[in-house]
């Protein structure tokens, strides 16, 4: 799964993300154990497993298919084929980090709705150019009516495209404006710029980390904004 | 221009604002967060930084999203 890279970002306790193993529930022993043996019944745990994944992948695919128009279903399921095959791989060879925290069938369908994520969003970009300048700043404008609002938007807008210019490194400052600002899928930039998607991830952080702390001390601030009618963007 | 797409563009430029996990925990904790959500439970208190990381990374959140559909649809009533 080279998809993911970084472990944690900031600021949360480590044992936030580690906790204690739990003994699997009987549902995930009835999974592991024929997988961990050899011969036949490992045989007949491998195809069922695989048979799990693909119902995931072609979930997927099926969620994802109109970022794909143009391919023809037979494409598509192929795509959800390959992604079950490289979850499969994935999955048996991590299964010593199932921790028994949640079904095994849902830490197994994660593997496959990855794989299929990943492989949905590059084929949406193949043979697209990759744009790492500013292409949509005429798209985020203030919005209020009322003008003393509309200033103080705008005032916001103009420091934080100055901060972009000045604040960032040019690789923080390329990799936010090709993921926040244009759009491009986390996993296609990674592959464009051979690294991972948590180190992008990282990258995409501290320069946010670093805009925050720019308009800060400028004595501005967007939280007013975002908390306004509830958080925008969330999940 | 929509105030919620103002809003949303801030989002993707400065995120959350809030201490988050990266992606590899993220896909680390994935499946408790969902089981704990679809429960009913408070999965932001047991996994913290994990919402706060699904407010700033799409490709992140569209997986939490198609594994909630597909673990919730499965599940009865």
């Amino acid at each position: 799964m080279s998809a993911v890279g970084v472990a944690r970002v900031a600021g949360v306790r480590p044992e936030a993300t580690a906790p204690p193993a739990h003994e699997p529930s009987g549902d995930s022993r009835e999974w592991l154990e024929p997988l961990r043996r050899e011969g036949a019944a490992r045989e007949e745990a491998v195809s069922r497993l695989h048979a799990l994944l693909l119902r995931a992948a072609r979930f997927e695919v099926s969620r994802r298919r109109r970022l794909l128009p143009h391919v023809r279903g037979n494409d598509l399921d192929d795509l959800a084929h390959q992604a079950a095959d490289d979850a499969l791989v994935s999955v048996l060879a991590r299964l010593d980090d199932f921790r028994g925290e949640s079904r095994f069938t849902t830490w197994a369908y994660k593997f496959a709705l990855l794989e299929a994520a990943v492989k949905l969003r590059r084929r949406s970009w193949q043979g697209r150019e990759v744009p790492l300048e500013p292409e949509s700043w005429a798209l985020v404008g203030s919005t209020s009516p009322a003008p003393e609002r509309q200033a103080e938007e705008s005032e916001l807008l103009r420091a934080l495209r100055d901060a972009i210019e000045t604040a960032l490194t040019p690789h923080q400052r390329s990799v936010l404006v090709a993921l926040a600002l244009n759009g491009v899928p986390i996993d296609v930039l990674a592959e464009r710029l051979s690294t991972t998607r948590g180190a992008l991830y990282k990258t995409l952080h501290d320069a946010r980390q670093k805009l925050r702390r720019e308009l800060a001390a400028s004595g501005l601030g967007p939280d007013a904004l975002l908390q306004e009618g509830g958080p925008g963007g969330t999940a | 221009m929509e105030r919620r797409d103002l809003k949303d563009a801030l989002v993707r430029l400065l995120g959350a604002g809030e201490p988050e996990v990266g992606c590899d925990a993220c896909f680390a904790e994935l499946d408790r967060y969902v089981e704990l959500d679809l429960a009913g439970a408070d999965a932001d208190a047991a996994v913290p930084g994990l919402r706060a990381h699904l407010v700033g990374c799409p490709a992140c959140r569209e997986e939490y999203e198609s594994l909630r559909d597909l673990v919730g649809g499965e599940q009865p009533g």
